[in-house]
């Protein structure tokens, strides 16, 4: 698309662009030198303070930390799928009575915060003598909002194949739980992979939440380590190692969500969807809609 | 009781203040790395990209945490809080903006850019006459969707001392004075945890359906028009 825009630049639009790309380099290598002086005036590169990683013990604390974030991930994920599906079928339902009320279970757990329901599960249900580990309370809230905005993106998959396909399932004569099972979902999740596994990425994110109701997860490793007095408080270090490690597993599970979404753009057998980029959810599944929208207007013009 | 409205009342300004601050360095921030994205020339291209996918695939948390207790650190200076925790927000949401932004420009077809380019106007004027203009109707409802997200984001900053409606309770149980007589004042007072973040939870909720009724509202709106 970016290529319609401009024409094959001519000597003073590409006297222009490499102006322009100097003046970027310069504004990032200026940001990167006022980091590193930074860095270095403050003494964040002295050895005292990056010693406390030359210990085994310190390494296990980060792989406990590691380990807390994963197992949170890992039992929200699957978790989150589930919900989905139930949250989503019952949005697909033919009873009013069903879909109705799951609808509004929906639009409520995408609407609070995370964070507040992390807390109201950790601070709120104390109250009324149900007492909750931060892991539960991470784990519950997680599931509770990926699972709604997971139903959100498999319904959204649902409504848009064809109709064709639906009735086509009715006149061989499957039942309505046929017809959902065997041929909407698969297509529905095949279409909406990248949406789901950047969803996903959403929920690995959203662990790191964990540190602020006092789940100790990597994040809270990191600020406990940074604050350990003896090796001069290697706040900075610490911050940077551990999210490198965050980054990092992000960046991998996204690199995953990018490849499985590539690959379906060349299976014959997947809907042509565009579920643009990923990314955020609530944007992902809206820009589906418009996108739909957009589509019919479009065939109107051309 | 004075005192607890007084909480309150902070706290709704320290939401406001996140979520308003936030979102205009989000825009401006946001708009000037997606137009880096889709521009001619390759290195703002490879910045903007890397950014974008750095800071999308960082927790929030730890982007706050960063500006929080590592920024502070470097400067050597103290630093407000809640302007630390909105300039965060305001990193955070502006990866969401530009992905919009450049989702948008992508889905004005290709032949609108096309005709224009045929009709000899310069990448300036192709991108302000004609696809910008277009590009908006479609970005304006996933816009709507970054600043829900945004809403709800201003809660992470109850994590790093900054007084606003996800911190309120543990503000309120340190302040508490007041005795409640009644299940409403129980509430308000932070007296009862629960029922104060069902309070806060519910206020969320209003707020963020509040928000997607304007979006279907300019949804439709627009798209009438094309």
């Amino acid at each position: 698309m970016s290529s319609v825009l401009y024409d094959v630049p001519g000597p003073r639009a590409r006297l222009r662009n490499r102006v322009l790309g100097v003046v970027t380099i310069l504004v990032v290598l200026a940001l990167i030198g006022l980091t590193v002086w930074r860095l270095y005036a403050t003494g964040q590169f002295t050895a005292q303070k990056w010693s406390i990683f030359g210990y085994t013990a310190i390494w296990m604390r980060i792989l406990d930390g590691l380990w807390h974030t994963l197992s949170a991930f890992i039992v929200a994920g699957v978790g989150a799928l589930i919900l989905g599906f139930i949250l989503a079928v019952g949005r697909l339902s033919d009873h009013a009575w069903i879909r109705v009320p799951v609808g509004w279970i929906v639009e409520i757990l995408r609407a609070i915060p995370v964070l507040i329901f992390m807390m109201l599960m950790y601070y709120g249900l104390p109250t009324v003598g149900i007492k909750v580990t931060p892991y539960v309370a991470v784990v519950v809230a997680l599931i509770a909002y990926n699972g709604s905005v997971l139903a959100e993106a498999i319904r959204a998959g649902v409504e848009s194949l064809p109709r064709g396909q639906k009735e086509a399932g009715y006149a061989i004569g499957l039942r309505k739980n046929g017809v959902l099972r065997l041929i909407l979902l698969p297509q529905a999740v095949r279409a909406m992979m990248p949406v789901i596994i950047s969803q996903l990425v959403v929920a690995l994110k959203d662990t790191a939440l964990g540190f602020i109701i006092t789940y100790p997860e990597l994040l809270y490793v990191i600020k406990l380590l940074g604050t350990q007095i003896q090796y001069g408080s290697p706040l900075v270090p610490a911050a940077i190692v551990g999210g490198s490690i965050y980054v990092a597993l992000c960046l991998l599970l996204s690199y995953v969500a990018y490849r499985v979404e590539k690959r379906m753009r060349r299976s014959p057998k997947a809907p042509h969807l565009d579920p643009g980029d990923g990314g955020d959810p609530t944007t992902a599944t809206e820009r589906i809609a418009v996108r739909r929208g957009l589509g019919k207007f479009d065939g109107r013009q051309a | 009781m004075d005192e607890v409205g007084h909480l309150w009342w902070q706290a709704i300004e320290g939401t406001l203040v996140l979520f308003f601050a936030g979102g205009v360095i989000a825009l401006v921030l946001g708009f000037i790395v997606g137009a880096m994205r889709v521009s001619p020339v390759p290195i703002a291209r490879a910045v903007g990209t890397v950014y974008v996918n750095w800071i999308r695939n960082t927790p929030l948390t730890l982007v706050m945490f960063f500006f929080a207790f590592c920024i502070p650190i470097l400067l050597g200076q103290r630093i407000n809080a809640i302007m630390l925790a909105t300039i965060a927000l305001g990193v955070y949401t502006a990866t969401y903006i530009a992905e919009t932004i450049r989702s948008g420009v992508n889905t004005v077809p290709v032949g609108q850019a096309e005709a224009a380019r045929a009709l000899g106007l310069g990448f300036g004027q192709v991108m302000s006459l004609v696809i910008l203009p277009q590009a908006f109707r479609s970005v304006v409802p996933p816009m709507m969707s970054v600043l829900i997200a945004l809403l709800k984001n201003t809660t992470v900053a109850a994590g790093f001392s900054v007084l606003n409606l996800g911190s309120v309770t543990a503000y309120l149980s340190e302040h508490r004075t007041a005795s409640a007589d009644n299940i409403f004042q129980a509430m308000v007072t932070g007296e009862n945890q629960l029922l104060t973040l069902l309070l806060i939870a519910v206020i969320f909720v209003v707020l963020v359906l509040l928000l997607a009724w304007l979006q279907r509202v300019l949804e439709r709106k627009w798209k009438v028009e094309r």
